[in-house]
Formats: structure tokens, sequence, C-alpha cells
């Protein structure tokens, strides 16, 4: 009889070319999927030549995106970009991505049927458990992790023990994937998941669109976990198909697969979550928010700036005005999305309500620029840290919000839900 | 066998704070030190000697990816890392490139601020020269094993790709 095992388990375990693994086993996989930054990158190019790189393993499974400085705010910034646009001309790379057509990796990656069911993938970004929404094993790694996995096309892992969380029931309104997660992050704690992987099931993700489970996904890193992973499904499928340009395997978790541990969330437990300053586990239910005035408002990020989210902001701030004081900043988090959104009418929606609309990048989320934070300054986001500084000045605050609150927050001038205004 | 004083944070030292994100627009380890821990301890980079050892609680270089983190700790001088457990990217990143990390969540707790510490990596002891403590920690096996035998990821990788031809 075979041994029953987790999706994660078995995606390993393909890509090691084993019948089965178990957690705390070591592995040495091949990778459908290497990504890197304009941050991570350049010192991944370097490693891989100083290892001895001529060539990358495979051009097509080698993805560079610059979206984290982009457009380049600086001199340094371009020529970080500048290296990696560089390397990927070298190398004859034609997943490189920048400028018109770009977008925020983790969003536009899958878009582009870049990461599928099936894929172990790996990237130089710690969001890289994004593509577990699709079906794939998918983590962040280092840049010299990346470097010598562009070069070699394989990298080792422990199998991670696996936490599985089950949502069942129906979400209320103005709840989605990032209250599950944020939900979860306040239960467990920002380490609840170290080194292990986190499975997402239950009726109620389940029935959530693929916006939102990457979102939860997205998250996984912020309990510590190594993956995050939803077993692809129809929505996965009707998803995936359009977009992709190879074969793919949707695998399920066996029945009888062993957890560590299993949680059970109700859905109608979950209120539109807020993560106060300065970690993620700092999650209260909207309505024990209290009074927090705020200074600027951000819909984006790879956690919260799909078309769906956009679509959500826009529903909220229809007819309504910024509040005087605040910056709303929306940031598509595509090209393609940008223009999806401009085409639905959702741009005109947020220049109307006077939000502020970026050009995709991951800018303010990490406090680089198109949003920095001054001392004292308060924001609420859609983004997925909130880390002293994390946003700008150390002395700044973030508030981790879903994009109707954070909305509904930029016309309150303090922190709210739609239902409120 | 190396020794410094220990320099003692708490638990979820992230990586923003280990090097924030503005300083993230260049690869040179020297810049990258200049700013090493500034957003939580601005005073660090003046405080910290050649053969420091940063002591810290749980989940020490949680956040993004960035191998900044590691290679800004190791150029400003520190020697080694203490601490109760470690975010799993930064543990990979931290043997990657040749920083040695301890997990010793015992010496973690115990050891104070200014305190003396001398570290035997080979033998796996860590002695408080001030407070007195020593606390063992065992020996790594599987490919961290190999990556601290090798020097680091990038010293294994070149004899792989040698030897492979």
């Amino acid at each position: 009889m075979s041994v029953s095992m987790s999706i994660s388990e078995k995606l390993l375990a393909r890509a090691a070319g084993v019948d089965a693994v178990r957690p705390g086993e070591f592995v040495t996989c091949k990778l459908d999927l290497v990504l890197a930054n304009d941050i991570t990158a350049p010192i991944a190019i370097d490693q891989f030549y100083e290892m001895g790189g001529r060539e990358v393993f495979d051009r097509d499974k080698i993805t560079l995106v610059a979206d984290h400085s982009t457009p380049n705010k600086d001199i340094k910034s371009a020529q970080l970009v500048k290296k990696m646009r560089d390397f990927a001309a070298v190398q004859g790379l034609p997943n490189y991505f920048e400028g018109g057509g770009c977008g925020i990796e983790h969003i536009l990656i899958p878009d582009e049927g870049l990461a599928l069911p099936g894929d172990v993938i790996i990237g130089a970004d710690s969001h890289t458990c994004t593509y577990g929404a699709v079906g794939a094993f998918s983590t962040g790694v280092g840049s010299t992790d990346a470097g010598a996995a562009m070069a070699t096309g394989e990298t080792w892992f422990r199998v991670p023990a696996g936490l599985k969380f089950v949502i069942e029931g129906s979400l209320g309104k103005w709840v989605g994937g990032k209250d599950i997660i944020l939900y979860t992050i306040g239960q467990i704690g920002v380490d609840g998941a170290l080194y292990k992987s986190m499975e997402f099931a239950g009726s109620a993700v389940r029935n959530l669109p693929m916006a939102d489970r990457f979102t939860i996904c997205n998250m996984a890193i912020e309990a510590g976990g190594k993956n995050g992973v939803i077993a692809p499904d129809a929505t996965t499928e009707e998803y995936v198909k359009p977009r992709a340009t190879r074969a793919y395997e949707m695998l399920a978790s066996d029945e009888g697969a062993d957890y560590e541990q299993v949680f059970a969330w109700k859905a109608e437990d979950i209120e539109p979550q807020i993560s106060f300053p300065h970690l993620p586990e700092n999650a209260r239910g909207l309505s024990e928010v209290g009074e927090v005035n705020i200074d600027q408002a951000v819909v984006g990020a790879c956690t919260n700036g799909r078309l769906e989210d956009l679509r959500i902001a826009a529903g909220v701030l229809s007819g309504r005005t910024v509040a005087r004081g605040v910056r709303c900043i929306i940031i598509p988090g595509s090209h393609d999305i940008h223009l999806q959104a401009t085409r639905e009418g959702l741009v005109e929606t947020f220049l109307s309500a006077g939000c502020m609309v970026s050009t995709p990048t991951c800018g303010p989320c990490l406090g680089g620029h198109m949003g920095v934070l001054a001392d004292g300054e308060r924001a609420i986001a859609t983004t997925n840290r909130n880390f002293v500084g994390r946003m700008g000045h150390p002395g700044s605050e973030v508030y981790l919000a879903n994009p109707a609150i954070a909305a509904a927050s930029a016309v309150a001038g303090k922190i709210c839900g739609p239902d409120d205004l | 066998m190396t020794r410094g004083k220990a320099h003692k944070y708490g638990d979820h030292v992230d990586t923003d704070a280990i090097i924030p994100a503005r300083y993230l627009m260049t690869t040179d380890p020297d810049e990258l030190a200049e700013h090493c821990m500034e957003d939580i301890d601005i005073d660090f980079v003046k405080k910290v000697q050649p053969g420091d050892i940063i002591v810290a609680g749980k989940n020490f270089g949680c956040g993004s990816s960035r191998e900044h983190a590691p290679i800004a700790i190791k150029a400003a001088g520190v020697s080694c890392v203490i601490a109760a457990n470690f975010a799993r990217i930064f543990y990979r990143n931290a043997f990657n490139i040749g920083l040695p990390i301890i997990e010793q969540p015992q010496a973690a707790a115990e050891i104070k601020v200014g305190d003396e510490l001398e570290v035997d990596i080979d033998n796996g002891i860590i002695r408080d020269l001030t407070g007195g403590g020593e606390w063992t920690f065992s020996a790594l096996k599987g490919p961290v094993a190999d990556l601290i035998e090798a020097g680091g990821l990038v010293n294994l990788t070149r004899s792989k790709l040698g030897a492979d031809g």
C-alpha cells in the first residue's frame, strides 16, 4: 500500500524523483521555476558567476521581474535594474519583465502562466509562497540559493511538517482571503508555522476566487511558513488553463495524510481583520479597533493588487471622496490589471474620489518609494508587513487590512469599514 | 574559537530591522554594514567590535528574503548569531554566505547585554565569561553540514559544477 501524503509532500516527492517523502527528510528537487527581482537578482547574478556559472540551466525556467524600485527611483536602483536587464539579455531569457507589460512579480507570474499546478518553485523573494494558490510547492529563498539554482536547476529542502487550516462556513460581508490569513496569523503567531507547510482547505476556501487564494498563500511566510498551499480544483483550472503553455498536474492531499496539527476556523467568526503595528500577528476584528486616525491608505502590493481587489476598493470609493489630509494610493498589480481597471472605469472612480493611481510597483510596501511615511505618520495598507519602519520612518505605523477596509478608511480618515460610512 | 561581546535583542527581529529596505540599493557589504540594525538599535554600528556576537530570541531574521541582512551582519564584524531559533530563509542565507548561526534557546535567554562570550563552533560550546554560563549545541546534519564543510554555497556549487564538467 502506498504512503498517504499531503499535497506539499507529493509535490516535493515528485520533483525529487522518489515515491514518497516524510517530514524532516532532506530532498533535492528539480525546479520548474527560479525567480528574482531587482533587489535580489543583482546578488544572485554575482553569485551565479562566482560559482562558475556560465549559462542558466534552462532559459524558460528563469523569470526576472523589475518591480521593487521601478520605475527606477534613483541612480542606484537604475544600476541594479540595468544589471538584471543585461544578465537577461546575455542569457537570452524570454521571461524578463520591466516597464510596460511588467507588474508585481507575484501577481504577474501566475497571470502569465509561469507558475502552474504541480510545480516546485523557488524565488529570491519571501512572498514566492504565493503560488501555492495554484497547487505548486513554492517558497522564498535568498539570492545565493537563487543563483545556485539558476546554474544547477535544483535545490535542497527539508520536507516540512504540515499544518492544516480548515475553514468551514460562509464569510461575512467585507470579509475575504486577507481576513482569513490575518486571522490565522493572529491565532498562531508570526512563528506559528516556522519551518512548516500551511495547507488551507474547507468550504470557505473552496468558495473563494483565485485572487483571495493568492492573498492567503502570499502571507504564509508571515506566520513563518515554508509554503502555503491550496489544493487545485475547478476554480484553479479555470484560471490556469487559458494561461498555461506547458503541461501541469493538479495534485491533492490524500485522505490519510498526516499533519502535525489541524486547525478549524468558523468562517462566521472572522470579522474584517486589522493587524496593528508592528507585527502581522497583532490582528483584531474591526469591531475592536477603536479610534485610529490615518494619514495614508494604500491599496495594492502582491497581497491585494489584483483586479478583484481594485473592484472592491472602487465599489467602496464610488461616489465618495477621500478625507482631507489623507493620501490614498492605488497600485494595480500589473500593466494588464491597470489596463483592465481603466477599461472598467475603476481608474476613473479612483481619480474622481481623489485617489492617486500609480503604475505597478512594490514601492511603498517596503518603504521604497511612491508613498513613504514620515515620523509619526500612520497608514492603513493592503500590504503584508507592518514591521518597524516597513513603509518609511521607524517612527511611522502600518495597519494591515483588506481593500474594502483600506478604501473605507481613506474616506473616513480613520480606520473603519464600508458600513460605517 | 571566536570571542566577543553580546549585543542582545528580543523575539522576531525582522530583516527590515537588520537592514532597512531604504539601504538596499547597493550590494556592497561594507555599505550595508553601515546601517546594520539601524531601526531597532541606532548605535549598533558605533558599538560593535570585530568578533562581537548578536544574541536574540525566537524567529530571528523573519520577513523579507533579503540576503543583504546576513551580509550586513557579517560585514559589520559580527562573528556569529545565537538565537532561540531562526526564520527559515535567514537560516539558509546565513549558511549559504558563511555567517555562523547557532540555535540555543537557553543561552539566548540567559546571556546578558555586554557579556563577554566565547564560542567554540567546532566543538559546539558557548561560554559566558561574564555570567559564568556554559551551553552546548550539536553539530548540524544534512545539506547544512555540507555547506559548513564547503564554506558556503558558492564553494559547494563551484565544486559541483566543476565535477559535472
